[in-house]
Formats: structure tokens, C-alpha cells, sequence
């Protein structure tokens, strides 16, 4: 290319050059500009000034003058509600993401098999993830998980003679995490579901040709043996998507939870805690960033440890 | 099928980069494909924390009323770049653009009362901005830009931090000669450093409304203690009917300061102390787990405290709401109910029945470009148009007026329960919080009472470690 673009160099001037050959610089430029800009934009832009942010005593301003240098670390890092948030999102995690791949998994072996009406079961599984999660959380928490008689979930219980249970509102025993988990689930199940599907479909019939004449038998030996290790890009890529997802969880949690500008101190996830310290009431954006800078790290490198571990070593490739 | 292709990929062995990144392209397509639909606006990135919350704001309070008509989207929308900056500096002649924000008032018929007064000011051209949902975290971003509107309204007033990091101009002087007119205890919440900051418009106050026959039937006088009223809320409760209903939080969001006040603590003391150590308090919010375990307070109801829904619709006998659902409960329920502040501890101890009381108050921006004109309007309006308040506080939703003067000419106070609340409002009205008060100090307690509330936490030594939070934030402003 540089070698190219000198060739041309004598004939034409500079404007020439910076147009590449076939003015292929410019054709690049007209395709991947705007989506740079809009990145450096809304997203490099205002990561890295955050990072300046968390660095100051900045509250009620953008534009903070008082270097505090890593006082809002240090208050962030021995909050214990912070510190809590973060507990709370490992027991998200732990309901949610294998929970989720169960079912991603088990739906997609269903209608994986299924000849009838495929295309139909596939569209109805995943057409919850079109659904946004405000208007799913008001959903749930108005009119299926509400604490009086009229919710879908105690109708059920007075079937059976059950006493009304108000789910969002108490914790001993925290029914809370029974409306969040099916909510999530219900909402991506049928995204993971096509994942797997495709992953699915990328196994080559000769696997299980073969291992019908080495005398596998159908179901879970095959299963276990052909079908779950052939899955293993598809599974890696899926476990990290989730558990970004779910470090990232905030429109479910805080659209059942949140009460008239107060936030429970329990099932309360980071992005959640740090929405009110730095947008909320608080406007303490100096550590809500430093919050944010801290939660990002940790996303950082759980997701490549994750990735890491579950990949394993690359002995072959 | 056919075998030749596969080689690479037919072994189950580790997984190499190539097969992650392709099946990392899948991933990709696909989440484009969710993308069209989810609407979460936070594909892809990892760190924006702001970038995922503000969208979820939107839709966030729904519960909040059950009245509000349409959320319809503002009409003035964010700037004031219709104004240039070239007219700023301009010919005296030409009228100033203001922009003046509210936030949703869920009554009918609000916003075209409030935008017919914008209209009538002769001297400026005022937009109205109308906003649904989270108006708190809506006017904090505004101010911190230059879209930051002319013209708010604040909820008790700017926050402390907001006066102090400059964001609002001080308003001396625009009261005259109406200055003792106003509810004093409004005035001076909205006051810091001899200065005022906001204008009171209307006062909100919360109070307990009951049904009298429900409360009749079970031969029940009106409580005028905390063991009275869990003793009724228990004798009213009759399956799926609950005594009582404070709120699906249990009563973290609405009851911490008239639980103080009942016994005869306060937020914070007179000079500026924590004012809740007495072991008093510590029994007292201890009660308050022994009436959310009781099961006979009303939880998970479809719409919250603020709204008149629930016990228009008998989920409980008695609950805790506020005068703005006056219009409701009067047609719903005719005369069949009363009102009550929240009683006392105990008869003997140093506690009385009280009621938070509250005000949107007007401010100014101290980014606006034009502030003299913004302050002229304020005063316009909150001051000298009497007949416009008057019509704000009574014609739609039931507020009290926040002048004296005005709150005698309101004549749908005069009688009836109405006419009753404002007797409660004048004896036991508390402003809701102290201005020194921070939402992070309001966070600690309502975090530390959830846990004595529902987990059933040690009220002492849940309430001892909000102590040292609230005074680390007296430090920071009290100056």
C-alpha cells in the first residue's frame, strides 16, 4: 500500500496521497469515521473522563477543581453498602448464569430435535428478548408478583389455600430474588437459546454417524460425549456474555425494587448503588466514577480470567 | 452430510482463538439482532454506567400515580438554544425566553394550568418543561450544562450541596412585604446562610386516613398511639382486608420522621447534631418490625402510599397518604373516611403526633442567561398572582396554599376532612427533613431501617452506625 501510494506520489499532490489508491483512505473514512466518532464520542470520551472525575471532589460538577488524588478509591474500596453491592451481584450471578444456560441449553436441544413448526418454536422462544426490561419489570412487579390477591402469583397460591405472599416487599425468606431471576431468565432465554442453536447446528452429522457405530447410544451418552464437548466455543462465549450481563444488571433491579427515590440496601447491584451516588439525589460524581472505574477493572479481569479458565491452555491450534 | 471441510473443528480439544472468534462473530450478529428489539441501551459497553441508567429512568415511576393522565413529552424540550447568545446582550425591547421546569404532577389538569400562567407573563416568553418520571436526577444533570432551565421547581428547595456548589441564586429580597405572610417553617428550610433560595409554591402534606365505617363496624376509636394503632391495624385485618398500608417498603420510605417525632427525636438537633441517639428511637423503630412481621400491614399493593388507590379499593382499612389524594378519596368514598396524624409513641413519653409537611419551592438557575428576568417572573408569580396560586393549590390536586392569607381564602379547605387536615397541618406539621440533612445521610438511615424493619437488625446498633455517616456529612456542609 505504501509503496503503492509513493508510486503516485510524483503525478499528484498531497491530496492525491492522502486519498490512497482507488481513494481507498477516503472510502475508509466515509465507512468506519462516523462510527469512530460516535465511540470516541459517547464512549472513550466520557470513560476517560471519568476517570479524571475520580480523581476529584467533584460533586455537583463536571468541572471539579479540588484534587483529592485516591481518597474516592479508598472511600469506595471500605464502603461496606459498596462492597455489599458487590456481594449482591455474585449471588445475582450465581442464580442467573447457570440457571440461564440450563435452560439456553436444554431449549435449544428441544427445538434443535423438533421437526415440526421449528421455525415457529424458535421465534416464540426468542421473541421475550425483543421486550424491553422496563415494561417486563413493571409487569412482574404489577401485575404477576404484587402482594395482594389480584397478582398471577397469588391467585395460584390461593388455589392451593396459600396465604398472600408480598415478594418484593419482605426478605425473610427473600422471594425478591425468585421475581428477578425468572424476569432475566424469561428475557434472554430465548437469545441464548439461538446461540446454542447455531452452535448446534455446527456440529458435523459424521460425529454422531461415528459414534453410532462405535455403538454410542442415543441420548445422553451422545450427549455427553459428542454434543457438550462440540459446544465448548459456543458455552465459553455464552458464560461470559452472562456474567457480563449480570455485572452490568441495573433496569430489572431498579425498576421492582426502587421506592420513590430510595434504593433497599438489599439486592441493591453496583451499577444500581452508583446510579444514586453520582446521578441520583447525591450527585457525587467524583466517586460514582471512581465506583465505575473500579466495577470496570473488575469486569476487566473477571472476563478474561473467565475466558482464560475455561478455554485452557492452547496446547493445539 | 459430506465430511471434507471440517478438519479443524471436528476435535473437541481446547478451544483455539479462530473457533472463539467465530463463534465471538455469532455472538456479535446475533446481539445486533437482540439489539433492534431490547431497547436496554447498553449493548456493548462495559463500563458506562451512566450510559445504562439514564435510559431505565424513564419509565421508573409508574406506581407513583395512579391519576396521571398522559406522559406525554415535554413540550419545551432541553434548551434554551432557541434564545441565541447574540440576544442575550440585545436591544432592551426584545422579550426574553425563559424556561421553567416542573415535574409531573399526576392531577388532571395541571399542566394546562400551570402553562395558561406561563402564558399570561407579559415580560418574557416562559416554555414549560413537564417532566415524568425521576425529576430529581432530571434537574441535577440539567444544572450541571448549559441547558440547565431558567426557572424549577425543587423539591423542600435546592439540596444543601446545590447552594453550596453555586448552582442557584439567592432570591432576597423578592418576598417585600409578603415575606411573614408564608409558612415560616418552609422559609426557613428553604433558607441557608440568611439567604433564600426557593419560593415556596404549595405545601404537600402526608397524613393517616382511615374508614370510619370499617373502623365503627370493629367498634375501634381513632388511635392515638403507636400500640393503638397496631392493636387496630390487627383487629381491622380480615384476610385478604389489611389493617393498614404505609407503604410497600413496610414504611422505610415514610416513617422515619414521624417515628422520630413520636418520640420526641428529630433528624437533627436544633444546632446541627445527630438528633436520633436517645434509646427511645432505637424501641421505637423496633416496633416497626414487630408491625411488618404482624401481618396485618398491607405489602405489594399494585400502587404505592402516594396514591388513594388502595384503600379506595379496600386492600386495608387505614393508610398513609398524602392531602393530594383528597379529590379522590371524597369522590370514592364520600364522607366515609378521616384523618389522623401518626400518633405519638406512647401517652406518657416526650413524643406527639405529627406529619411531615413539605413544598416544591421555585429557584433560579445561576447558569441562566437571563437571571434578572427569572427572578422577576418567580416573584410574578409566586408572589404577586395570588389568584394563580390560589387556583394551583385547590383546583386539581389538594395542596395548603403557603401563605396564610391565601390558605383562609381557600374555600375547599374551610370544611369537612379537608378543613380537619389543615387543623393537623397547623399543630403537628414537621418540615420533612433539615436542609443539612443530605440525600447521603437520607440514604444511611433508610438503608440502616430497611434493616430493622425487614431483617429485624438490632435497632441500637443498626442506628449507632448511621451516626457516624450523618455526622462525616455535617462536617462536609454545616460551615
Amino acid at each position: 500500500m505504501a509503496s503503492q501510494a509513493a508510486v503516485g506520489a510524483p503525478r499528484a499532490g498531497l491530496g492525491r496521497k492522502l486519498l490512497g489508491p482507488q481513494n481507498r483512505n477516503l472510502w475508509f473514512w466515509v465507512f468506519v469515521g462516523p462510527f469512530l466518532l460516535g465511540l470516541l464520542i459517547f464512549v472513550y470520551i466520557p470513560i476517560l473522563w471519568s476517570i479524571y472525575l475520580s480523581f476529584f471532589d467533584a460533586r455537583n460538577t463536571v468541572t471539579p477543581t479540588t484534587f483529592v488524588g485516591f481518597d474516592n478509591y479508598k472511600f469506595m474500596l471500605t464502603d461496606p453498602a459498596f462492597l455489599s453491592s458487590l456481594g449482591t451481584f455474585a449471588v445475582f450471578a450465581v442464580f442467573i448464569v447457570p440457571v440461564t444456560y440450563a435452560f439456553g441449553l436444554a431449549l435449544a436441544l428441544a427445538v434443535n430435535r423438533t421437526h415440526w413448526f421449528q421455525a415457529f418454536y424458535r421465534s416464540a422462544f426468542f421473541l421475550p428478548t425483543a421486550c424491553s426490561y422496563v415494561v417486563a419489570s413493571l409487569i412482574w412487579r404489577m401485575t404477576i408478583f404484587n402482594g395482594v390477591r389480584s397478582g398471577l402469583a397469588n391467585t395460584v397460591l390461593g388455589w392451593f389455600g396459600f396465604d398472600n405472599v408480598a415478594w418484593l416487599s419482605v426478605t425473610h425468606p427473600p422471594w425478591y430474588w425468585l421475581v428477578l431471576v425468572t424476569l432475566r431468565l424469561w428475557l434472554q432465554v430465548g437469545f441464548y437459546m439461538i446461540l446454542f442453536l447455531a452452535g448446534l447446528q455446527r456440529i458435523p452429522p459424521i460425529l454422531y454417524e461415528a459414534a453410532a457405530i462405535d455403538g454410542a447410544k442415543a441420548g445422553w451418552q451422545t450427549f455427553r460425549y459428542i454434543t457438550f464437548p462440540q459446544l465448548r466455543a459456543t458455552s465459553v462465549a455464552v458464560l461470559v456474555l452472562l456474567l457480563i450481563n449480570a455485572f452490568q444488571a441495573f433496569d430489572e433491579f431498579y425498576n421492582t425494587l426502587s421506592n420513590f427515590g430510595s434504593y433497599p440496601p438489599y439486592a441493591r447491584p453496583p451499577l444500581v448503588y452508583l446510579y444514586y451516588i453520582a446521578l441520583g439525589s447525591q450527585q457525587d460524581l467524583g466517586r460514582g466514577s471512581a465506583g465505575a472505574i473500579i466495577l470496570a477493572v473488575l469486569i476487566g479481569l473477571v472476563t478474561v480470567l473467565q475466558a482464560r479458565f475455561l478455554t485452557g491452555r492452547r496446547r493445539s491450534a | 452430510m459430506t465430511v471434507g471441510n471440517d478438519q479443524g473443528r471436528t476435535r473437541p480439544g481446547p478451544l483455539n482463538r479462530r473457533a472463539f472468534f467465530s463463534v465471538g462473530g455469532t455472538l456479535a450478529a446475533a446481539g445486533i439482532l437482540a439489539a433492534c428489539g431490547s431497547n436496554t441501551g447498553r449493548d456493548g459497553g462495559t463500563t458506562s454506567a451512566a450510559a445504562g441508567s439514564t435510559e431505565a429512568t424513564a419509565g421508573t415511576t409508574a406506581g407513583t400515580s395512579a391519576a396521571s393522565s398522559a406522559a406525554s413529552s415535554p413540550a419545551s424540550g432541553a434548551g434554551s438554544a432557541a434564545s441565541s447568545a447574540s440576544s442575550a446582550s440585545g436591544p432592551a425591547g426584545a422579550k426574553p425566553t425563559l424556561n421553567q421546569w416542573y415535574h409531573e404532577y399526576g392531577e388532571e389538569g395541571t399542566k394546562a394550568a400551570v402553562e395558561k400562567y406561563a402564558a399570561a407573563y407579559p415580560n418574557a416568553t416562559v416554555k414549560v418543561g413537564w417532566f415524568p418520571g425521576d425529576y430529581d436526577s432530571k434537574i441535577a444533570a440539567a444544572l450541571l450544562t448549559s441547558d440547565a432551565p431558567d426557572v424549577f421547581e425543587a423539591g423542600n428547595g435546592p439540596s444543601i450541596d446545590a447552594i453550596q456548589g453555586g448552582q442557584v441564586l439567592p432570591l432576597d429580597g423578592l418576598l417585600g412585604d409578603a415575606k411573614d405572610d408564608f409558612t415560616q417553617s418552609l422559609i426557613e428550610r428553604m433558607t441557608y446562610d440568611g439567604k433564600l433560595y426557593a419560593i415556596p409554591q404549595v405545601i404537600d402534606m402526608q397524613l393517616l386516613v382511615y374508614r370510619k365505617s370499617m373502623l365503627a363496624d370493629k367498634n375501634i376509636q381513632p388511635p392515638t398511639t403507636f400500640d393503638e394503632l397496631a392493636a387496630a391495624a390487627k383487629a381491622l385485618t380480615d384476610g385478604d382486608l389489611k389493617g393498614l398500608f404505609v407503604g410497600n417498603d413496610g414504611g422505610v420510605g415514610t416513617l422515619v420522621g414521624p417515628t422520630l417525632w413520636s418520640v420526641g427525636a428529630d433528624y437533627l438537633t436544633k444546632d446541627n447534631k445527630v438528633g436520633f441517639t436517645d434509646p427511645a428511637v432505637a424501641t421505637a423503630f423496633g416496633k416497626l418490625h414487630e408491625l411488618f412481621t404482624s401481618g396485618s400491614l398491607l405489602l405489594g399493593a399494585p400502587t404505592d402510599w402516594s396514591a388513594p388507590d388502595a384503600i379506595v379499593n379496600e386492600l386495608c382499612a387505614m393508610q398513609w397518604t398524602g392531602l393530594w389524594t383528597f379529590p379522590t378519596l371524597q369522590k370514592e368514598l364520600g364522607d366515609d373516611f378521616g384523618v389522623l396524624p401518626w400518633p405519638k409513641f406512647s401517652s406518657s413519653g416526650a413524643g406527639a403526633p405529627s406529619v411531615p409537611i413539605g413544598a416544591y419551592g421555585s429557584c433560579v438557575a445561576a447558569k441562566s442567561q437571563y437571571p434578572d428576568a427569572a427572578k422577576a417572573f418567580v416573584k410574578w408569580l409566586w408572589v404577586d398572582q395570588t389568584s394563580f396560586q390560589i387556583d394551583f393549590a385547590t383546583s386539581y390536586g389538594f395542596h395548603v396554599p403557603a401563605r396564610a392569607s391565601l390558605a383562609a381564602k381557600a374555600d375547599k379547605l374551610k370544611s369537612g376532612e379537608a378543613a380537619e387536615a389543615v387543623k393537623i397541618l397547623q399543630e403537628n406539621g414537621h418540615a420533612q427533613t433539615p436542609l443539612f440533612w443530605t440525600p447521603a445521610s437520607g440514604t444511611a438511615m433508610s438503608d440502616a431501617v430497611t434493616k430493622i424493619i425487614k431483617d429485624g437488625a438490632d435497632p441500637t446498633k443498626t442506628l449507632a452506625g448511621v451516626v457516624g455517616k450523618v455526622n462525616a456529612e455535617l462536617k462536609r456542609v454545616v460551615k
